[in-house]
């Protein structure tokens, strides 16, 4: 399991004399949960998007799944799924529309859609939402189903841009007991976010400020090397070096 | 190509959903086809016209009394002049003008044959066509009824004149106007609304990381459209061929072609106003202004192009529905085929390749 599916090195993308993410060196293990944190700003985005084949690095090179990220996008495509924030689900489809139709965009056939939709609301307790339009769900069951969704096509690895903001903590920890038994199945999952106890959950963490990768080890590691309590303290410790504003 | 089947369903579910979409989308062109259909073209009543009676005769009177007898009709008896009949027009205080010439009886009874001048405010087409067919009617009437009574053959001759366009370019035109405006609204409100849309939800980042290719999404936005639009080509057709009676004189299989051509056309111009705006609001404010304005205004379809201003002319030229609007023009009224409006045809073609290629070449550019 310590094949390596993602790895950059001095990964850069500049928008003019900006300089958004500068020479992201990094790697990221099969089946590992790989905490990617930073203040907004910090280039988080940016670093997801390179590597997703949505946005053309400046220089350095990067692979994922095996995949060049400059030539071969459409074959990185086919292997990673992807959650935003958002949770971009149709509001005025039914559940079960989505995940069909979400399922169809990645060319599963009739019979695995029927099978995954049965899956799907299975895991998730949906029977009785399952023909109810998704505007009507709560947050929390729209961002888990999100998830699932994210990983209907059985990805090698699943990206997810701050899946859990704005839900309740009951929500988060459920939702983190999905983003566990994918892992479990061999999906890798590289997840932002900037609550500092989620990265807690992850197996390493990586810390942006500025731009920069400033620190990347296990959160224990994080904490010894820190001499800090907790990941809140380690993350303020260095975020006070940052020189950008939020935006 | 099961992918593309998945989104084209997905954008059906959306369209079927949503009922104020729905009603919009199969409603307006009956409501629009209703409302300049029989609004426009239906009789007209009290209007105002001035009848100049320069002979004062006994012929004359009896003519004058009949329009008057008519509920169509607001007489007004003044020997007006020329200038003024016309400075009358262009205030448009009334919307006929007849006059009657010196000694018309005793032409009539001399000569056997009279002159009656028709003078008709043809910028409203639709109005100005049916009163002077009202009037023609009333004098071949009176003709009737003196012919009886004589054995020589009498002729009143009315000379119509149609003022301002006076080859009265747009007759039931409406028919090609709406086509052309609701395919316009529907195609590039809708396209740009719904991939907006997907922008604002965060649905559309969701395709791109996707193997779904970024054309296909286009495509799979186009057809659901395009079939809609199909379907309510047929229904407008349908419409003015039994409801309205109005025949088309040309090719249908022409008719859908060129339709097909603008149609594109106008999923194009979506595209690109999807790719500019930011939220559904400013998609929708910018179709309605790349849409509506230019037809209503520019097309010819309401006001005729000839008698515009040299400067408005020539913006003309690039509103898509101009040719359009020429084409279907030719094709229902006249009867015309390809070889007639090949050169439309072409400028059609080419204003569609110009907005594709702009469209997909700034997507792919949004894209990385």
């Amino acid at each position: 399991m310590n094949s390596t599916v993602i790895k950059a090195e001095k990964l850069t993308k500049r928008y003019g004399d900006f300089v958004a993410a500068n020479e992201l060196t990094f790697d990221v293990r099969a089946g590992e949960i790989f905490g990617f944190l930073g203040a907004n700003g910090a280039g988080k985005t940016t670093a997801m998007r390179m590597l997703c084949g949505l946005s053309v690095p400046s220089s350095g090179t990067a692979s994922v799944a095996g995949y060049d990220v400059y030539k071969q996008t459409e074959n990185i495509k086919r292997n990673i799924g992807y959650m935003s924030q958002k949770f971009s689900l149709y509001e005025d489809l039914t559940v079960m529309e989505n995940i069909g139709f979400y399922a169809g965009i990645y060319g599963l056939t009739d019979k695995e859609i029927k099978e995954k939709s049965v899956q799907l609301v299975d895991q998730l307790g949906l029977h009785d939402s399952a023909k109810k339009l998704v505007r009507s769900l709560p947050l929390g069951w729209k961002q888990k189903l999100s998830f699932l969704v994210a990983i209907i096509h059985q990805p090698k690895i699943v990206f997810l841009d701050e899946p859990t903001s704005g839900v309740d903590p009951v929500a988060r920890r459920q939702f983190w007991d999905l983003i566990y038994q994918a892992a479990d199945t061999g999906i890798t999952a590289f997840v932002t976010t900037h609550y500092m106890d989620e990265s807690e959950y992850c197996h390493r963490v990586s810390i942006m400020v500025d731009g920069n990768i400033r620190a990347l080890d296990s959160p224990a590691n994080l904490k010894k090397h820190f001499s800090a309590s907790s990941m809140d303290e380690v993350f303020q410790g260095l975020a006070r070096e940052a020189k950008r504003k939020e935006d | 190509m099961k992918q593309l089947f998945s989104f084209i369903k997905k954008e059906f579910l959306h369209v079927f959903r949503d009922r104020k979409t729905l009603m919009l989308l199969f409603g307006l062109p009956v409501v629009q086809l209703t409302l300049f259909g029989f609004a426009l073209t239906n009789e007209v009543k009290n209007a105002k016209i001035v009848v100049a009676d320069y002979s004062k005769d006994i012929a004359t009177k009896q003519i004058t009394e009949k329009i008057e007898a008519s509920k169509y009709f607001d007489v007004e008896k003044s020997l007006k002049s020329h200038d003024e009949i016309e400075a009358a027009f262009k205030t448009g205080k009334i919307k006929l003008a007849i006059l009657f010439p010196e000694n018309f009886n005793e032409n009539l009874l001399h000569l056997h044959k009279a002159q009656i001048q028709i003078i008709a405010d043809a910028s409203d087409i639709n109005t100005a066509t049916t009163l002077t067919n009202y009037i023609s009617a009333i004098v071949a009437d009176y003709q009737r009824q003196l012919m009886k009574d004589a054995s020589i053959p009498l002729t009143i001759t009315p000379e119509i004149r149609m003022l301002y366009n006076p080859e009265l370019k747009g007759e039931h035109t409406f028919i090609p106007g709406i086509m052309a405006m609701i395919m316009l609204l529907i195609c590039v409100m809708m396209t740009s609304i719904s991939i907006v849309r997907e922008k604002e939800l965060g649905t559309m980042e969701i395709l791109l990381v996707s193997p779904f290719k970024p054309l296909m999404v286009i495509i799979a936005k186009f057809i659901p459209y395009l079939l809609i639009s199909f379907f309510n080509i047929t229904s407008i057709l349908l419409i003015s061929v039994y409801a309205l009676e109005l025949p088309i004189k040309g090719s249908i299989l022409l008719l859908y072609s060129e339709s097909l051509l603008f149609v594109v056309t106008a999923l194009a111009i979506g595209l690109l106003i999807s790719i500019q705006a930011q939220s559904q609001q400013t998609a929708m404010f910018g179709s309605l202004m790349a849409t509506m304005l230019p037809t209503l205004l520019l097309s010819g379809f309401i006001f005729p192009v000839e008698n515009m201003p040299l400067p408005l002319r020539i913006i003309s030229n690039v509103v898509p529905s101009k040719w359009f609007f020429i084409i279907v023009k030719s094709i229902m009224i006249k009867g015309a085929g390809i070889s007639v409006v090949w050169k439309e045809t072409l400028v059609l073609t080419g204003m569609m390749l110009f907005f594709l290629t702009v469209s997909l070449r700034k997507f792919k550019i949004r894209l990385a």
